[in-house]
């Protein structure tokens, strides 16, 4: 079907590329999915939530400033911090990180785009359509008012009875749709998607990085989303999961939140710490030292960070035992940190500086960020920590690391990787005076705050005692954030400046050493005009010669066919080529799907639960819908890749990053399954007004029934696959699996029907949701095995064109895997719940 | 707050670096040794950071890797050990004195937005609490709806008040005195003026108060 690709002229390779990879214009421009254009959007709009958060800054210490000022009354300070915190949290960090790497990733690994640019584009449109509808609750006067984590009981339903606490649990979780669709889209675009030759061990570092984050956010935000599930259903269906009366707690909540909440901190700042380890060597004049000590690094704070949670909650009355071991491993934090920044020292010293405006604010980043670290280290011990906990100390310390291991670097980020979005060098006018607004204003804000809560002052307070002598401290402050805010405005005034009027430069502005730097800037929707063979680690590179030499055509895949946009995938570890990835064009699809979510979520929000089915339903269909015209109807064979080499298209390959992509879906929601099994353990546990009046003893046949069916379906599942790949028809065993699948969440629905009354006891309630879960995935299974069905149909099956159904079969023997856990959880909840007196 | 007023150095009826009680004494220590180990820690980094550009030469010849292995891992660790044994030490003084329950408990119970203080024998304070000097008192501590904390800066560190749990906190006042208490756990609209004060009275003046206090149950405070 397509003769060997010829080479061009590279102008006309260029026209070719960019009629098939380009954004429409006009109206059609929201059908994009390019990660330029996406990343770009991401970040602007996560800098539009910056300032949101920023104005709401300035409203909170302008009610500060004095102990006696009345700018606003209690309720309305509730709704201005906790709407800055979760503005600056979920609207500004997560998706300007988010944005950055989308823009970044496919350059850094030289690669067209992304793995999966529709997803990209759906994240995008959750983030939207969510963070509106926060927006719009804080200008109709109802934010959400219980601080940025929302602790019940008084964010439950008796306490909070508005639809403030709906707006954050229904808003944040659907804008945490763009977090976990970011996670999958960055490992298994790290993990694949990569140029010829670039190994596991020649990624430049900041491949690395975001392969971290984007693994603990896949692990990290299951939990909060639970608990946001859990606290909805309680506040909407009266489940009592955190109620102490009926054998909830609220202490659960707390875990739950913070097993994201501390991990976030490590997600927010990793990326940025990624950007760090990127422009230091560039300006140290060589490269990086202790790569290798880096990645080792990271994984190992990666790991501590999951063990750290409850250093937020040292003042619950917890032993003192359990204190220590939380309060050593969170200072053992500090060690990986630490080893990254004598990393960064070791490669300036080994290299000749140079000095220019990123520097300046790296050397911001370095003053703030250790001061945070320091006092980080403090809060961990125990004693320290039942003082300064929920004192101005501790706001002190959040924002010393956030604003100096986040919002510096990124500063520096923007000065060292905007004119790879415009094309145009800096003018660095302003930069400095901006540099020195900020820098000395957050300082003036922050440094004496540690003061502040030391003499007494509670977080979250919109007045405070006269005799506590706290005024003058909190009106210098005050000041000291408004000169921060000039510095912000000249700092925007700044990049305004320099991308309208930077001089426009040909390549390589820096003298980068890195892979993004090979093409054209501002960069092509499609990125490289023809993909480089990596043969060094990926910070060991000629980007200028490089560069020219990819826009020639003179890599792989230096033309167009079939009107297909390709990019390679490559072995995870060898970096050898192994697939020829094609990606899907521009899409209307997520867009609809985004928001057929945000109806789904706003009849939610307005109690039209029998709507919000149909709204449910409706998302399933549309994102059914994206895979029509993905895949081949007759097998294709190896193609010709360019440099002489050939690989098969993805959908014939053992392991297409779709194949990935249903790995790591599985992986978060074991994790998101594990966080109600610890919840059920835990209430057991711990909760008072234990045990239950009635226990939930499942029916033991419907559980033996239901166990078969599962098996079942996994192994008919599984037969389907090698049925069609020795030639055979899978129909009748998908539409058995599928049967199966059916008869499964049937029985899970009887098992959950038959819970007696799960509004009485918070077991109860967790026995209900872990049937509708196990229920919910044999739903899916069926869902899988019949689009199975509907593809052999169609055509699109063979045997070499087995990936739907083996994507299928992972989830198959993962619903059957956890539903069986599912119900032997059940019987040991309801075991336990019944051998009464066995909780403490 | 007269007796503050005398002192010149007086930070505040709420100031953690005014501690008057053993414990509270504790967390202030650890807090000025970290606090000068900490600026101890941040100049010696900042030197190093300077040192690359000035006279990257000393740093070359101590080695490159050595200084990731040294800066990063070996000295921290010894810095965090002996940091993590005296704060577990302090700490543990702490708890191992609270082993034993104290002869005088006192319940605190908050609900939004007040603080109710029933002594034994049934006397009720809202807002205030007395206490005897230099004897162990446990506060009781529970919360009829919401999440709260009980906090005294100058004489321990919080704990939180939470519906459905029984926390118990250790107090031990040195000597008689006014002291500031606050909620900190945010509780709402209320949270702000959730303030208590503390009285410690003299053994004698303590048994004399709460005796007169049992005629006017419930009123106090303010
Ligand atoms: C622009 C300068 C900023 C100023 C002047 C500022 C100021 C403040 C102040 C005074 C509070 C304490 C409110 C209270 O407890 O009553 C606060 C809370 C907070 N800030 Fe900021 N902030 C700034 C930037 C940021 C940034 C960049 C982030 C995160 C990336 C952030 C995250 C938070 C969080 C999470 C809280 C806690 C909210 C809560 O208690 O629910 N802030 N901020
Ligand atoms: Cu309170
Ligand atoms: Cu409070």
């Amino acid at each position: 079907m397509s003769a060997r690709p010829t080479r061009q002229t590279p102008l006309r390779l260029h026209r070719e590329l960019a009629a098939l990879w380009d954004t429409p214009a006009g109206w059609r421009r929201l059908s994009a999915v390019n990660h330029t254009v996406l990343g770009k959007r991401f970040i602007l709009a996560a800098f539009f939530f910056f300032a949101v958060g920023g104005l709401l800054a300035m409203l909170i210490r302008v009610q500060l400033a004095t102990s006696s000022t009345a700018f606003v009354g209690p309720e309305a300070y509730g709704q201005i911090f906790t709407m800055h915190g979760t503005v600056m949290m979920f609207l500004f960090a997560i998706p300007m990180f988010e944005g950055f790497a989308i823009y970044l990733l496919p350059k850094l690994l030289g690669a067209r785009d992304l793995a999966f640019p529709r997803l990209t584009a759906y994240g995008f449109w959750c983030y939207i359509f969510g963070a509106s509808i926060l927006l719009l609750a804080m200008v109709a006067g109802v934010a959400p008012d219980s601080g940025w984590f929302m602790y019940t009981p008084l964010s439950s339903s008796t306490y909070s009875p508005g639809i403030n606490a709906d707006v954050w649990l229904l808003g944040i979780t659907f804008v945490e749709i763009s977090a976990l669709s970011a996670a999958i889209e960055i490992t298994v675009s790290v993990l694949k998607v990569r140029a010829p030759g670039m190994s596991l061990a020649r990624m430049p570092i900041m491949a690395w990085y975001l392969l971290v984050t984007a693994l603990m956010m896949l692990f990290g935000f299951p939990p909060l989303i639970l608990g946001s599930i859990l606290l909805e259903l309680e506040r909407a269906a009266d489940l009592p999961f955190f109620d102490p009366l009926r054998g909830g707690d609220s202490l659960l909540w707390q875990h739950l939140f913070w097993l994201f909440g501390h991990p976030e901190v490590y997600i927010i700042f990793l990326p940025a710490a990624g950007a760090i380890s990127m422009m230091i060597p560039t300006f140290a004049r060589h490269e990086l030292i202790g790569y290798r000590a880096i990645i080792v690094a990271l994984i190992a704070m990666a790991f501590l960070s999951f063990g750290l949670w409850v250093h937020h909650m040292f003042t619950v009355g917890i032993p003192h035992l359990a204190l220590a071991f939380f309060s050593a491993a969170s200072g053992l934090v500090a060690i990986p940190t630490a080893v990254q920044i004598f990393a960064w020292i070791a490669t300036l010293a080994a290299g000749r500086p140079r000095f220019d405006v990123p520097m300046l604010y790296l050397g911001g980043f370095f003053f703030i960020f250790v001061i945070g670290g320091l006092t980080g280290v403090m809060l961990a011990m125990v004693p320290f920590n039942w003082q300064a906990h929920d004192t101005h100390f501790v706001v002190a310390h959040l924002h010393y690391v956030l604003v100096g291991g986040f919002v510096f670097p990124m500063m520096a980020a923007a000065y060292y990787w905007l004119p790879h979005f415009t094309g145009r060098r800096a003018e660095h006018r302003l930069s400095k005076p901006a540099f020195w607004a900020i820098f000395l204003g957050f300082n003036l804000t922050f440094f004496h705050m540690h003061l502040t809560g030391l003499r007494g002052m509670p977080r979250r307070v919109d007045t405070y005692p006269v005799e506590a002598r706290l005024d003058w401290l909190n009106l210098l402050s005050s000041v000291g954030s408004f000169v921060m805010i000039i510095g912000f405005a000249l700092f925007v005034i700044d990049l305004v400046v320099q991308m309208r009027f930077g001089q426009r430069f040909r390549r390589n502005p820096w003298a980068a050493r890195t892979l993004e730097w090979a093409m054209p800037t501002p960069p092509t929707s499609y990125a490289f005009a023809s993909l480089p063979h990596i043969t060094e680690r990926g910070d060991r590179l000629a980007p200028d010669a490089e560069g020219a030499r990819l826009a020639g055509g003179h890599g792989y895949l230096g033309f167009t066919r079939n009107g297909w946009m390709e990019t390679l995938g490559v072995d995870m570890t060898s970096g050898r080529p192994d697939q020829l990835i094609v990606l899907p064009r521009q899409s209307f699809l997520p867009l609809w799907s985004g928001l057929l979510t945000a109806a789904f979520v706003l009849c939610l929000l307005a109690k039209l639960y029998w709507l919000s089915l149909f709204a449910f339903a409706a998302i399933v269909v549309s994102l059914l819908a994206w895979t029509g015209g993905t895949g081949a109807r007759q097998d294709t064979g190896a193609l010709p890749i360019g440099k002489g080499a050939s690989a098969r298209p993805h959908w014939e390959t053992a392991t297409p990053p779709s194949w990935w992509a249903m790995v790591l879906a599985c992986a978060a929601e074991a994790t998101l399954f594990s966080s109600l099994l610890f919840g059920g353990l835990f209430l057991w546990l711990v909760a008072p007004a234990w045990p239950p009046p009635q226990p939930a003893m499942p029916d033991p046949l419907l559980a033996a029934a239901c166990l078969v069916l599962m098996l079942l379906a996994a192994l008919l599942g599984r037969d389907a696959v090698r049925a069609l790949t020795r030639g055979g028809p899978p129909a009748l065993r998908l539409a058995l699996c599928a049967g199966a699948h059916g008869g499964a969440a049937l029985l899970f629905a009887l098992m959950a029907a038959s819970v007696p009354v799960p509004t009485t006891h918070a077991h109860n309630a967790t026995a209900l949701v872990l049937f509708a879960l196990c229920g919910l995935r044999a739903g899916f299974g069926a869902l899988l095995a019949g689009y199975g069905l509907w593809r052999e149909r169609a055509g699109y099956l063979s045997p070499v064109r087995s990936l739907d159904l083996r994507i299928g079969r992972i989830w198959h023997d993962y619903a059957a895997a956890t539903g069986i856990v599912g119900i032997g959880a059940a019987f040991v909840f309801a075991w336990l719940a019944s051998s009464a007196g066995a909780a403490p | 707050m007269a007796g503050c007023l005398v002192l010149s150095a007086c930070s505040g009826p709420l100031s953690v670096l005014e501690p008057e009680s053993a414990s509270a004494r504790n967390a202030t220590t650890l807090w000025w040794v970290m606090a000068y180990a900490g600026t101890g820690i941040f100049m010696a980094t900042a030197s190093v950071l300077v040192l690359a550009v000035v006279r990257p030469s000393w740093l070359r010849a101590f080695g490159e890797a050595r200084l990731i292995l040294w800066g990063g891992l070996v000295i921290p660790l010894v810095l965090l050990a002996g940091l993590v044994a005296a704060a577990f030490a302090l700490g543990e003084r702490g708890i191992a004195a609270a082993r034993e329950p104290a002869a005088l408990r006192i319940e605190a119970v908050a609900r939004q937005w007040i603080w109710q203080f029933r002594y034994p024998g049934g006397h009720v304070t809202t807002n205030l609490l007395h206490l005897p000097a230099g004897r162990d008192v446990d506060i009781v501590l529970t919360s009829e709806d919401v999440i709260h904390s009980f906090w005294v800066p100058r004489l321990a560190g919080k704990l939180d008040a939470i519906p459905g749990h029984t926390n118990i906190l250790r107090l031990h006042a040195d000597r008689a005195g006014k002291y500031g208490g606050v909620c900190t756990e945010y509780c709402g609209i209320g949270h702000a003026p959730m303030r208590f004060d503390v009285e410690v009275h003299e053994e004698e003046a303590f048994r004399r108060i709460l005796a007169s206090e049992a005629a006017t149950a419930g009123e106090g405070g303010e």
